[in-house]
Order: C-alpha cells, then structure tokens, then sequence
C-alpha cells in the first residue's frame, strides 16, 4: 500500500498533473531525438525534458512531499539548479565535439558553420590568457594583450 | 571581514546547499555549513578567477522571470514542431550575431541562457570579432532572433554586468 | 477516489518515461556517428533521473533524491568525458 491515501486532493491532483506534464515533455524530446534528421537539430530535443520536464517533475515532487510531511520540502530544487547549470554546458561542449569532428572528416558545411569553427579555434585561446595574473595598469589606459596586437598563431 | 570571506556568494551558495541536503536549519548543521563555507572557497584562490561585480539585482530577478517565460513558451514551441506530422518547410540553420557584451561571466549566463532555451543552441564566440554563432531549430526571420537575444537578453546582461 | 486518480498517473508517468528511455537507447544503439550516441546517453541519464523521482513519489520515500542526484553528478561528468574524447580521440597531433 502506498502512502498516499492520506493526501489532500489538491495536491493529489496537482502532483498528477504535473507528473503527466513532465513525462509527457520528456517523452517528446526522445521522441524529436528519433525524429530529426540531423545532429543539430537532434541536440535541440533534450532540452524539453531538462528544461520544463525536469521542473514539473521536480515541481509535483515538492509538492506531493510537503502536502505529505505537513512541512516545506525544497530539496528538489538542488537537481533543478544543479540540472540547468550542467545540461548547456554538456550540450556546448558535444556540439563543439560533433563541428570539429565534421571538420576533420571534410564534410560539406557553408559559410555559416564554416565560420563557426573558425570562431571555435580561436576562442581557445582567451582562455588561457584569463587565467594570467590581471595586467598592470599602465599610464595611458593601454593594456599589453587586450586585442591590440594579435597573436600570430 | 574581506580576509575570511574571499568570495561570500560562493560562501552563500555552499551554506544553503548544505543545508538542502541535510534538510534541516538546526544550529549544528548552521555552524557546519557555515564552517564549510568559509573553508571551501580557499581552494577558489588557486583558480585565481578574474573579479566581477553584480549590479542591480531587480534587474537579475526581471531577467529570471523573462528567460522562465521564454523557456515555457518556446517548450510549447518545440514540442509543437516535434508533434506535427510533416517536417517539410522548416529550416535549421546557424545564424551570426554580433555582441557588445565582453564580460566573460557575462556571456557564460548567455551562453546557459541560449543553449538552456529549446530551440536555440550557442555553438561558439569568436573572442577578437565578437560574434557569437546560435544555431536555431525552426529559423523563419534571423532579424527577428537577433532582436531577440541582442535587445532582449544582451540588454540586461550589460546593465547586470558592465 | 483522488487517491486512484494519483496513482494512475504516476502509473502512465512512468510508462511514458520508460517509453522516452527506449527512445533515447534506440538513438544511442543506432547512431549513426558518435555524437549521436553520447546524445541518446545524456537524454537516458536525464529520463532516469526524472523517473526514480516518480518512484520517489509513488513511495513516498525521499531517499530517491540522493539516487537521482548522483545520476545527475554523474552522467555530467559522463557526457563532458565523452565529449572531451571525441574531440581529443581523433586530433593527429
């Protein structure tokens, strides 16, 4: 038996809901990952259940816990956060992968992508020079290395 | 004060997530936690992160009430073009915007923001020009997403961190 | 009455979700290139952890939070690896 006879219908119905929603939106985003032709669209589906998915879900979960406790249940909201802040830079760092791949095989991509990757290469190397002490401030306002003079690399 | 509490929103941040995870504000856990949170961000130092400073926190929590709208509608968005039968007439495609935005923590919350967003996706920055490259799901007018994420998003970032 | 009315939905929820992980593991037997498949494992990690949530609810236990918290530590690490390999894996350096 399940505890859940105990809980007042408003959040019942709620939970429900919510639950449905969030499966519902998960389900469409595998879905779209079936359905698109290709890679860069497909990388667009996960997001739905990351996003609202993964909020309904966690939503109906605070819910149904804290009508069940009789107490604020908010620990949820560590998977949401943690959830947004990972899922973009897991997706940024694939969609990096997959154009730096499609470059080394030479596939056919336009001006637009080609561009992209170029952008991709050279944003390496800020990188590495953020992580040097700030320079020195010198008279005149002029900062060695803030784009003046470019690195011939 | 500035010597122990290196960086207090990271201090702030670990407190509060100690105290989810325990779920509970007893006096113990509080001293725990704040212990915690005062030692943690010691090893931040070696990272030696370049300093920014938040402005205006209205405008942080407008920004989060937008990009939660846009997030719920652009979710009905794409699960309408995921549902619909046909997939004829819709282009995909990258599209090139120009920032002014520079700040690096700047353009991270862009970047989260973007990809976070169905239906757009922050492919890469290229640091000398500028130009951030969005590849976007269902393009029909690439003015109209540029108005978007420059006078929309762009905006706010500038005034929250330059 | 409402009771019945829960359970039937986390029921159909759990369906739904076990439908979009067979999805996801479809997209990541069948490819067709590698970053396809390290798509199909992010969507799976994702879809798993929304569904030991459900069963949290149907149990009303909270220690399926801690579960579905690790999956999410991990299978961050998990893509960001794969991803770091795919682009390092096939540089002729």
């Amino acid at each position: 038996m399940t505890p859940v006879t105990g809980l007042p219908p408003w959040a019942a119905l709620l939970t429900s809901v919510l639950v449905l929603l969030g499966a519902g939106l998960a389900l469409t985003g595998s879905l779209g990952l079936l359905r698109f032709n290709s890679f860069y669209e497909r990388v667009h589906a996960p997001t739905l259940a990351t996003t609202l998915g993964a909020g309904c879900v966690l939503i109906a979960s605070m819910v149904f816990f804290s009508a069940l406790q009789t107490r604020p249940v908010v620990h949820e909201i560590l998977i949401a956060i943690f959830l947004t802040l990972t899922t973009p830079v897991a997706l940024m760092l694939l969609v990096r992968a997959a154009l730096f791949r499609d470059r080394i095989e030479g596939q056919a991509y336009d001006e637009v992508k080609a561009r992209a990757l170029s952008a991709d290469k050279r944003a390496l190397l800020p990188h590495h020079r953020a992580i040097r002490p700030a320079p020195i401030d010198l008279p005149g306002g002029h900062h060695p290395g803030d784009g003046h003079e470019h690195d011939p690399r | 004060m500035r010597r122990w509490l290196l960086f207090p929103l990271l201090s702030a941040c670990l407190l509060a997530m100690w105290l989810l995870l325990n779920q509970t504000v007893a006096v113990g856990h509080l001293l725990l936690g704040a212990a915690l949170a005062l030692c943690i961000p010691w090893t931040m130092r070696a990272v030696q992160p370049s300093k920014s400073r938040l402005r205006r926190p209205g405008t942080i929590i407008r920004l989060f009430f937008i990009v939660l709208g846009d997030i719920i509608r652009s979710n009905a968005a794409v699960a309408w073009i995921i549902l619909s039968p046909g997939q004829r007439g819709r282009t995909s495609n990258f599209v090139n915007i120009p920032l002014e935005l520079r700040n690096p923590y700047g353009l991270a919350v862009l970047a989260c923001i973007i990809t976070a967003t169905p239906g757009t996706l922050w492919v890469g920055f290229d640091s000398a020009t500028g130009v951030v490259t969005v590849h976007i799901l269902d393009l029909i007018d690439e003015n109209a997403w540029l108005d978007i994420i420059k006078g929309r998003y762009e905006r706010l970032l500038l005034e929250i961190f330059e | 009455m409402i009771a019945n009315v829960l359970i039937g939905s986390l029921t159909i929820a759990q369906i739904l979700l076990a439908l979009a992980m067979a999805g996801a593991t479809f997209r990541m037997l069948r490819g067709p290139r590698a970053q396809d498949r390290v798509l199909g494992l992010d969507t799976l990690y994702i879809n798993a952890i929304l569904l030991l949530l459900i069963f949290g609810i149907r149990s009303g236990s909270t220690a399926y939070f801690e579960a579905a918290l690790v999956i999410a530590v991990l299978g961050f690490v998990t893509t960001a690896a794969l991803a770091k390999f795919l682009m390092r894996g096939e540089v002729i350096e």
